[in-house]
């Protein structure tokens, strides 16, 4: 498939997809505002003395709520989509996805543990709570791309399917331990692992949004620099080594870089999937598999699939919401099997 | 200049390549024959450094081949493997453009090579084409524009190793890829290929390497290396050893 648009265009028109999905996200919910109050009042926000008293009650929703909420989905689908075009391209297969290698299943592991280890105790002090669940989350991830990294390595060389193989192990060990976590939870407890693993942007806060876009920040700053390494990792590995690139540094530095950058988003909005799989791919039909444009294309896309499938989760059953990975899944597992089609066809 | 002193590869505890001295000399093309698992492709990982010798040491430009940077020894040698597995919807011209990566000639001049480099490996025409959309022989004829390009256009000091290069290629452009091969030699690269054809090494070889074992069994000119008697002693096949009748290189004919 030849490219189908300039990549010029493509970054016009994603700009002002993410500009009216941050829009959507900032005005719709449970109580929908106006759009130009919307605007006004996300001015105010960020210090525009503008309006009266009327867009009090707008501003305090925007402010308190809608804005984390909307920068956590921005993160969170930014750098799940740059995770994913760094896994495929790490595997060199347009099929992986952060969730085969294992990584989300570890950071929620990670956070299942925080939760249930804080019923234990009695409830940990809010002071901390949602430091410690991000923290365990994020060191879950990273546990299991370390072991996951280590399985498929031998005298040096990583062997990409087997680390695969290992990835899916660890899924379902993960999975398990999940699970029974889920069977022995009481009531409140099961409630926070059910959001866990199916993932929400509800209840967004400031405190748990830092990090993480902290995290997207330096990932979607590092990640384009290696966009050639990547490019040339495409033809095989001792391929980018005669090119002149050092491919096990490189390799070290994109699977630390998806381990940091899921590890992160699920802390902080839990398990959300397909993203770091439909995205790049779509923009790959769009303008090819060149990671120059592919990278930062794939994050902005990301940001604002996620956004609107958040504003979709809590529109359908307003006032009550849909986790959002449901939402992600529902449209992603499809669009996977399409793929899978059309790829023997 | 690329050279191995007592090469020796280890696999396990078996010996699968030992006893190499060579040296591929500026504008010359050497052919490497032998049966299947006589350790022809082994030979190259270990002249390309992907596989470690257990013995011995392969230098370019009389520095050992690890102690390179990794850009500047691409720009000195670069290698066609026997098959890719890249798998991704790139453009023809992009996929030649990755033997660019090493460079920083700039946009308008990679442009140039990228078109000159196509057609030296007659491939100009599939140029805009989505590489995943070719056939086996094109995509071959895409990878070595690639490696071409890499080293475009040719100086003495530079080395090409390739693996099988007409594997899959149709007659025509079996001899079009070796005349390509010439071509890039004549500026002075020095250039290694495996073949499995002996007429197309006849023809087109300056010098030919014939292995066994993991051994060289013969080193020489096509005159000297393809003869009856080392052949039927390394591939086990009896043959008559003639001239061609135009050009009065060896004409290998299986009895």
């Amino acid at each position: 498939m030849n490219p189908v648009v300039l990549p010029r265009s493509l970054f016009i028109a994603l700009g002002l997809l993410l500009a009216l999905a941050l829009l959507f996200s900032l005005a719709l919910g449970p109580v929908s505002l106006p759009w130009l109050d919307t605007l006004k009042a996300t001015l105010r926000v960020f210090g525009a003395p503008l309006g009266g008293a009327e867009l009090d009650q707008a501003e305090l929703i925007i402010g308190q709520i809608r804005m984390p909420r909307t920068l956590l989905g921005l993160a969170v689908g930014a750098v799940l989509a740059l995770s994913g075009v760094a896994m495929q391209g790490l595997f060199r297969n347009p099929l992986a996805d952060p969730g085969l290698v294992g990584v989300s299943s570890g950071a929620a592991l990670g956070a299942a543990m925080a939760i249930v280890g804080g019923a234990w105790l009695g409830g940990l002090p809010d002071a901390i709570a949602p430091y410690l669940l991000s923290a365990c989350a994020f060191a879950g991830g990273l546990v299991v791309t370390a072991l996951v990294y280590r399985l498929g390595s031998r005298n040096g060389q990583t062997s990409v399917s087997t680390m695969l193989l290992a990835g899916i192990a660890l899924t379902a060990l993960a999975g398990a331990v999940i699970g029974l976590f889920t069977y022995l939870a009481d009531d409140a407890t099961l409630r926070t692992l059910t959001f866990w693993n199916l993932g929400s942007l509800n209840g967004a806060s400031y405190s748990r949004l830092w990090p993480l876009l902290v995290v997207t920040l330096a990932v979607g700053l590092w990640l384009p620099k290696r966009a050639k390494a990547l490019n040339a990792l495409l033809l095989g590995e001792s391929e980018a080594r005669h090119l002149g690139f050092e491919v096990e540094r490189v390799k070290r530095e994109l699977v630390f870089c998806t381990a940091l950058g899921v590890g992160a988003a699920v802390a902080a909005a839990g398990m959300i999937g397909f993203i770091g799989l439909v995205v790049p791919h779509l923009v790959r039909l769009l303008v090819g598999p060149d990671h120059r444009v592919l990278l930062p294309a794939s994050a902005l896309a990301g940001a604002a699939l996620l956004l609107f499938a958040d504003v979709l989760a809590r529109m359908v059953l307003a006032p009550a919401e849909l986790p959002i990975g449901i939402v992600t899944a529902l449209i992603g597992a499809p669009f996977f099997l399409y793929l899978l089609l059309r790829g023997r066809a | 200049m690329l050279c191995a002193e007592n090469l020796a590869v280890q696999r396990g505890s078996k010996l699968v390549l030992s006893g190499i001295n060579l040296t591929l000399q500026p504008g010359e093309v050497l052919g490497v024959l032998g049966p299947n698992g006589a350790g022809k492709s082994t030979l190259l990982d270990a002249l390309s450094g992907e596989l470690k010798p257990s013995e011995g040491q392969v230098t370019l430009e009389g520095k050992p081949l690890s102690a390179w940077v990794g850009p500047e020894r691409a720009q000195r040698l670069a290698i066609l493997p026997q098959t890719s597995t890249l798998n991704f919807a790139f453009r023809v011209e992009d996929v030649v453009g990755m033997g660019r990566l090493p460079h920083a000639t700039g946009r308008v001049r990679d442009q140039a090579i990228i078109a000159e480099a196509l057609a030296a490996a007659d491939a100009a025409h599939l140029a805009g084409r989505n590489y995943l959309e070719l056939s086996g022989g094109e995509r071959q004829r895409v990878h070595l524009a690639r490696v071409l390009a890499q080293l475009w256009p040719g100086a003495r000091g530079q080395t090409l190793l390739l693996d099988e290069p007409t594997s899959m290629l149709d007659p025509l452009h079996q001899h079009t890829t070796l005349q390509a091969t010439r071509t890039i030699a004549a500026s002075g690269v020095a250039v290694l290929v495996i073949l499995h054809d002996l007429n197309l090494a006849a023809r087109y070889c300056d010098r030919l390497l014939l292995l066994q074992g993991g051994r060289p069994h013969a080193l020489g000119t096509p005159y000297e290396v393809l003869q009856a008697e080392p052949l039927q002693a390394v591939f086990d096949l009896e043959v008559l050893v003639q001239h061609h009748p135009e050009r009065g290189h060896p004409l290998i004919i299986a009895r």
